[in-house]
């Protein structure tokens, strides 16, 4: 979550979805009316991520819960797509997801992801999407900027994260915005 | 797909070749052009775009290129009552329980998404934006309080979109962000406005400031007479059925041309407003005696326009003869699936919906109502109506239509038939809680003004809903099914 020292390997189990993912799918407008700075609505947001999702992807979560067994989500192009709502990249964070794997980002969805630090928003220009299957055992490591796919054992490069590297390590907006000075340390 | 309307005359584009982001590109390439080199003589000025020049002065820097980063100062900062508590929650935790907002006169706070509901959390919403107002005494706050008529409270706007335009929030040469994607129809009014997240609002509305990554800019050339079949609307689902839901991904899009020149500013807003739906960080239309004659008694603040330069650099150019497009549609599931709305005439429809920031300003029911008026008929299905604001609302039951023997909106629409004119909000564009107006809450299909069309946008996931202009959407409440609104008009 964010403010903890992230972790640049992430190993766990993958869910896979495709182009075009939008931001009502991954969280539908019913449940904004949740405020993700409130802890108990937060993890509730967590329990409805992916909920908008066809049937067609697979259960993401399974019901009653709130946090996901797949650790990692494999995308196609333009994942998070249409409405700038925090509440999608916190629902992911939130639901336990670590890392999201995609072809492309929206950008809204990519800039809240770096601001937030809920999950890495990571970028990889092979079509992973097209290979890996729901319950892979993955690896995605930001040191190596690979991603490791353990159950057919392929391994594909990732691409670096760029301008938004800092502000990503530094663990969001306004841990950047203090590391750098723009704004006081203490609150 | 529409592959073979690329190559028609109508549509050209030149530049060179796009960026690698996209692998789906559509438009053609003609041979790259070489761009002109800025003037050697005279001031040695560094050629920006319109979008440059806006961010260089918001930065304090004399020139900026695509790709760089820099921290640049809000002019106003807008928030509603689906992002507004997060926001705040984020700007208590990160400036303290007892912190100021960066500037009480430049915060709009407009709750507007989930207004006409039952839903406790939803209305506890708006009352966390009621508290932090007056505790900060933010100036503008339009709040609601009375949610059984809403023509009760006086401070209520409506639709934060068109709020914000009414209400004289959106200027030349600004910079201006909203906790909403559909913020970029500002962009209408020459300014940046581009839409952010909470964690992005919240450190805004301590600073007044935020880190943003220089767009490229895509130039669209609307040149023609306008046919008088045609909106705005059509417009700008030609485009972005063109250069597909990412073909705008962190870029502008500037909008140009005499088409857009001789637009009023609800026209152009509803081109700016879905530049999102491309994926566009803004979009914008340069200002002109059109933007200034709307901002006249709207807004007491000085501005200043800017214009990209003659010699700028544009990522690419698209030039349009907007008197050869026909009416088109955008199919289930996504914005870009566009096709003409007379080959759609087979599609059997449940109900129409006429709202939301996209099409449910004044200018968008006086278009529907034309239509009606018309034809003469009634609606073949329910047809609802939401107008954005209340100044839109009233504007429906105040306007006499001088092309309609003076009957207002108002009247046209019930001796069609529709369904009232509903409370002011944006209702069912999104879906919503269960109980939302007009919510779709069975999987049938749906022509409507709005903005998109992804699984589940207005309540269930198998709904399908077409996006349409007024027209076409008031043609096909006629009919019963998708239909090309020259067979009425």
């Amino acid at each position: 979550m964010a403010g903890d020292t992230p972790s640049r390997q992430i190993s766990g189990k993958c869910f896979v979805v495709r182009d075009n993912i939008d931001t009502d799918q991954i969280i539908p407008a019913e449940y904004l009316t949740l405020v993700p700075s409130k802890p108990d609505e937060y993890e509730k947001l967590g329990s409805y991520a992916m909920a908008g999702l066809p049937p067609h992807y697979g259960q993401f979560m399974e019901p009653g819960k709130s946090k996901t067994k797949y650790s990692i989500i494999i995308a196609g192009s333009n994942f998070g797509c249409g409405s700038s709502r925090e509440h999608a990249p916190v629902a992911l964070g939130a639901s336990g997801i670590q890392v999201v794997v995609a072809e492309s980002y929206a950008r809204i969805f990519f800039r809240n992801s770096v601001a937030t630090g809920e999950m890495y928003p990571v970028e990889c220009e092979a079509r992973i999407c097209d290979e890996f299957h729901n319950g892979d055992d993955v690896t995605v490591d930001m040191e190596r900027d690979v991603v490791v796919n353990h159950s057919t054992g392929k391994e594909y490069a990732l691409k670096p994260l760029g301008d938004a590297a800092p502000v990503i390590e530094a663990g969001g907006i306004f841990a950047y915005a203090r590391q750098t000075g723009m704004i006081p340390s203490a609150a | 797909m529409e592959g073979a309307m690329l190559h028609s005359s109508y549509f050209s584009v030149n530049a060179r070749p796009m960026s690698r982001r996209s692998s789906t590109i559509s438009a053609v390439m003609a041979p790259p052009q070489q761009q002109r080199a800025p003037a050697s003589t005279g001031a040695v000025k560094h050629a920006m775009t319109l979008t440059e020049k806006i961010l260089a002065r918001a930065s304090e820097k004399t020139k900026l290129v695509p790709g760089e980063n820099v921290w640049v100062n809000a002019d106003v900062l807008m928030t509603h009552d689906v992002c507004g508590p997060g926001t705040i929650g984020i700007f208590k935790k990160e400036f303290g329980a007892n912190a100021k907002v960066w500037d009480r006169e430049k915060i709009v706070i407009i709750p507007d998404h989930y207004i006409f509901t039952a839903d406790e959390r939803a209305n506890r919403n708006v009352d966390i934006l009621r508290d932090f107002s007056k505790e900060q005494s933010i100036k503008y706050f339009y709040d609601i309080t009375d949610r059984s008529d809403f023509r009760a409270n006086p401070d209520y706007k409506g639709v934060c979109h068109v709020a914000l335009a009414q209400e004289g929030h959106c200027r030349p040469g600004e910079v201006l962000f909203g906790t909403d994607s559909h913020t970029c129809t500002a962009g209408a009014f020459g300014q940046f406005a581009t839409g952010i997240g909470n964690t992005d609002a919240g450190f805004i509305m301590g600073t007044g400031k935020i880190l943003l990554k220089v767009p490229g800019t895509l130039r669209f050339v609307l040149d023609g007479e306008m046919p008088s079949y045609l909106l705005a609307k059509d417009l700008i689902l030609q485009i972005i059925g063109e250069i597909t839901v990412s073909g705008a991904t962190y870029k502008s899009m500037e909008f140009v041309g005499t088409a857009v020149e001789r637009m009023t500013m609800e026209d152009r807003m509803t081109l700016c407003n879905m530049a999102i739906e491309a994926g566009g960080k803004n979009g914008v239309v340069p200002a002109d005696e059109v933007t200034y004659s709307y901002l006249k008694g709207k807004t007491e603040k000085e501005f200043e326009s800017v214009y990209s330069d003659a010699g700028a650099t544009f990522i690419q150019e698209y030039r349009i003869d907007v008197s050869k497009l026909e009416p088109v549609v955008a199919k289930p599931h996504s914005p870009d699936k566009r096709v003409l709305a007379r080959d759609c005439k087979d599609v059997k429809i449940d109900r129409v919906y006429i709202g939301s920031c996209t099409g449910g300003k004044t200018e968008d029911f006086v278009a529907a109502a034309k239509l009606l008026n018309k034809a003469g008929q009634k609606v073949k299905v329910p047809t609802f109506l939401v107008p954005a604001t209340q100044k839109v609302w009233v504007d429906l039951y105040a306007m006499p239509l001088p092309e309609a023997d003076g009957k207002t909106c108002a009247q046209i629409f019930e001796e069609a038939g529709c369904d009232t004119p509903a409370s002011p909000s944006c209702a069912a564009c999104l879906g919503g809680p269960k109980d939302t107006y007009a919510r779709m809450n069975e999987p049938k299909v749906c022509v409507s003004t709005t903005n998109r069309n992804f699984p589940g946008r207005m309540g269930h996931k198998e709904a399908q809903i077409y996006l349409a202009s007024p027209y076409t959407a008031a043609a096909s409440a006629l009919t019963g099914f998708v239909s090309d609104c020259r067979d009425f008009l």
